[in-house]
């Protein structure tokens, strides 16, 4: 089985960005391979404990949360999320934080990398 | 021991979106990556601008003074500075317009070695070619 890194830097809402790249982690798992997920810039969203289900947009946490415990590894850029204002406390448990250089280190050793741009 | 070429390309402009100064500090992030890799291991990034984006390398940018941020110039003299290889497309340069002069070339009162390269498209294909990943901003 491979590893397929995601580097997603669209937000939760306003781009449907995040839900491919959910949907297509899950895919990945369930076919047995091993998933990074990186968010950086406004996809730090994705990350944000909270969430509130709406009809109208975007909610990915209860898919993150049952993946991330499939062995999914979502990390989000501990900068963007700070610029913009919410704090490891503020963080969807089993969500990591790291530096930029975790996800070049994640598509050192990936078979495949999808980096998807931001809006 | 490996070697994983990231090859970092910005397509798109300066200041309407967060896009090409991302690209430029996950870049620059290559520094410290191996904190995460094996002894001997490495990521080679390269950045590229093309289309659009080579309007990001326009020189004299007034962001910290407009928007109080660094510049994306900054970033790219930084991204020198840390011997980064930084490749600009010529034909779009041209495309707008400008000349070499217009573009920031090298980062000297920084005291960086490298300068960035103003390359064809063809070059620029080559050197997406040999990488393990293209990232695409």
């Amino acid at each position: 089985m491979g590893k397929l890194t995601i580097g997603c830097f669209s937000s939760l809402v306003g781009s449907m960005s995040l839900d491919f790249a959910v949907k297509l982690a899950s895919a990945a798992i369930d076919k047995g391979h091993r998933v990074d997920l990186w968010v950086s810039g406004n996809g730090t969203t994705l990350a944000k404990k909270g969430q509130k289900p709406f009809k109208d947009y975007s909610y990915l946490a209860k898919s993150v949360t049952e993946l991330t415990a499939k062995g999914l590894q979502v990390t989000a850029c501990e900068a963007c999320a700070e610029a913009r204002g919410y704090h490891k406390e503020d963080t969807m448990e089993g969500v990591k934080r790291f530096s930029m250089d975790w996800y070049l280190a994640s598509c050192f050793d990936a078979d495949r990398v999808l980096h998807i741009g931001g809006e | 021991m490996a070697t994983t070429k990231l090859a970092f390309i910005v397509q798109r402009p300066p200041y309407k979106s967060e896009n090409p100064k991302l690209a430029l500090t996950h870049a620059i992030a290559s520094q410290s990556v191996e904190i995460y890799l094996s002894d001997g291991d490495m990521v080679e990034p390269v950045i590229a601008f093309i289309g659009d984006g080579v309007l990001n390398c326009l020189k004299n940018q007034k962001a910290m003074e407009t928007y109080g941020i660094i510049s994306t110039e900054n970033h790219i003299k930084n991204s020198l500075l840390v011997d980064l290889k930084v490749l600009v497309c010529k034909e779009d340069i041209a495309r707008f317009g400008l000349s070499e002069d217009a573009i920031v070339l090298d980062a000297e009162e920084m005291g960086a070695d490298m300068k960035v390269q103003v390359v064809s498209f063809d070059e620029i294909t080559k050197e997406m070619e040999s990488a393990n990943h293209l990232l695409f901003f």
